[in-house]
């Protein structure tokens, strides 16, 4: 199979998939990049606040031409609004929101997830990397939930879903579920548990393309 | 009488010394006192330690301050960015040093400095590389790592409104991590996009105190970084 060749879930349909999985009044921290694709695809009638750790509670979508404000940014440094109720406040509020256990949901891209949900997102560690952390590690300490977007393998067809994380981590044993272009993946006790699997991919060539081993 | 007012943007932050460590609001663009900055780069002070979280972008703001050889060392939490040329490129030639730290870690560090709090334990970066060489301890059964406070001997913040008293209000997301800072230096500098009279911010809005700021300078049309990066704008002493 030619390892560039997208199968499985577009990218819209994965946020769709974990849009479809936020609880009605969930308190949502989207990370930069796959992940806010998700906050366009929650269905009507769910009310998600979305948290920048950046200073804003109540996040809206991005500003229409000719309204965007340099100090109204999101963590990504994006243009956003803010929605009617929302609120600013500075960083050490922002991350006793995070750290303290206050935000419902995490959602961050990965570079490796392993089988005890271990991730690694912020460096590859090469030498002449810039290494650069953000929020990543405090997110993953401090919220309730830690879910991980991002497609099933590495451009050039290496395993993201692995016995052991080779790059430096972020946080040990705290992610709970990943949604791939292939699946959606629940981190368990026992291991990695498959949800769903998109249409047309077996659990023959989903394991195929997953390192550790996958219960059905 | 109290009067934290003071003529100029040179003035406020003339007696920044060689070996300083300085604090700089600002989240990217958002709150980054960039005129103190430039003026930082006028006066030419050397080998400061600067504690911000990013390391700015293009040729202008804190990018500018670290090409024009003024920084010996960055304290951040994400060193660069999509325009950030000058800080990638003295760090893989080794001519800066970077101390990596998570950025709640860094808020909260700021938050102690300022609080009185000489070191605090936190579960962020337990197993993983910027714990390495720390101390741990367990509470209830789960690891935290130990980490310190940081005071700086200058801050350097960017408000919207500001009284003679150095009471601040703030403009959504360019807030971010200068409340902080206004507590955790010796002497706290802010350039306020308008200077109001004392009794116009009301008390229950006021978001710094005045006790936490020490001079204030009137910047009513700040540059913006991104139209100076935008139009390839230098600014070297």
């Amino acid at each position: 199979m030619n390892s560039t060749e997208r199968v499985g879930w577009s990218r819209i349909e994965m946020a769709q998939k974990a849009a479809l999985d936020i609880p009605d009044g969930s308190y949502v921290n989207l990370g930069i990049g796959m992940p806010e694709l998700i906050a366009d695809h929650v269905p009507e009638g769910i009310e998600v606040i979305y948290h920048t750790e950046n200073g804003l509670l109540g996040m809206g979508p991005v500003p229409e031409a000719g309204y965007e404000d340099v100090e109204l940014i999101n963590a990504g440094k994006k243009y956003v609004t803010a929605i009617q109720g929302a609120s600013f406040f500075h960083h050490a509020d922002s991350f006793t929101m995070i750290r303290g256990g206050h935000l419902d949901i995490s959602i961050l891209g990965a570079l490796q997830v392993c089988e005890k949900g271990d991730l690694a997102n912020w460096s590859t560690g090469k030498p002449g990397a810039i290494p650069a952390v953000g929020g990543a590690m405090d997110l993953v300490a401090g919220v309730k939930n830690v879910w991980v977007i991002t497609d099933h393998n590495t451009k050039d067809g290496q395993f993201k879903l692995v016995n052991n994380c080779s790059f430096p981590l972020t946080g040990k044993g705290v992610v709970d579920r990943v949604y791939t272009n292939l699946a959606i993946i629940e981190i368990t006790e026992e291991g990695l548990k498959v949800r769903d699997m998109a249409p047309g991919i077996t659990f023959e060539f989903l394991q195929e393309k997953t390192e550790p081993k996958l219960l059905q | 009488m109290i009067n934290k007012l003071v003529g100029s943007d040179a003035e406020a932050v003339s007696d920044i010394f060689d070996g300083a460590i300085v604090m700089i609001g600002g989240f990217g663009e958002a709150g980054s006192p960039i005129e103190l900055i430039h003026r930082l780069i006028d006066l030419g002070s050397k080998n400061l330690t600067v504690v911000s979280n990013n390391t700015g972008s293009g040729n202008v703001g804190i990018a500018a301050l670290i090409e024009n050889r003024q920084v010996r060392k960055m304290i951040c939490s994400f060193p660069r960015s999509t325009n950030s040329v000058v800080f990638p490129e003295l760090y893989r030639a080794g001519e800066i040093e970077l101390e990596l730290v998570p950025q709640g870690t860094l808020a909260e560090r700021i938050r102690a400095g300022g609080a009185g709090i000489p070191a605090f334990y936190t579960p962020s970066s337990v197993n993983t590389p910027l714990a390495e060489g720390k101390e741990q301890r367990e509470f209830n059964g789960q690891s935290y790592v130990l980490e310190y406070g940081i005071k700086a001997d200058f801050s350097l913040v960017k408000c919207q409104s500001a009284d003679r008293y150095g009471n601040l209000t703030y403009n959504k997301t360019a807030r971010n991590f200068s409340p902080l800072m206004c507590t955790a230096a010796e002497t706290t500098i802010v350039q306020a996009k308008y200077i109001v009279e004392a009794g116009e911010i009301d008390p229950e809005t006021v978001v710094t105190p005045g006790i936490f700021v020490n001079r204030i300078v009137e910047i009513n049309e700040p540059a913006h970084e991104s139209i100076l990066v935008a139009s390839g704008e230098r600014y070297l002493r």
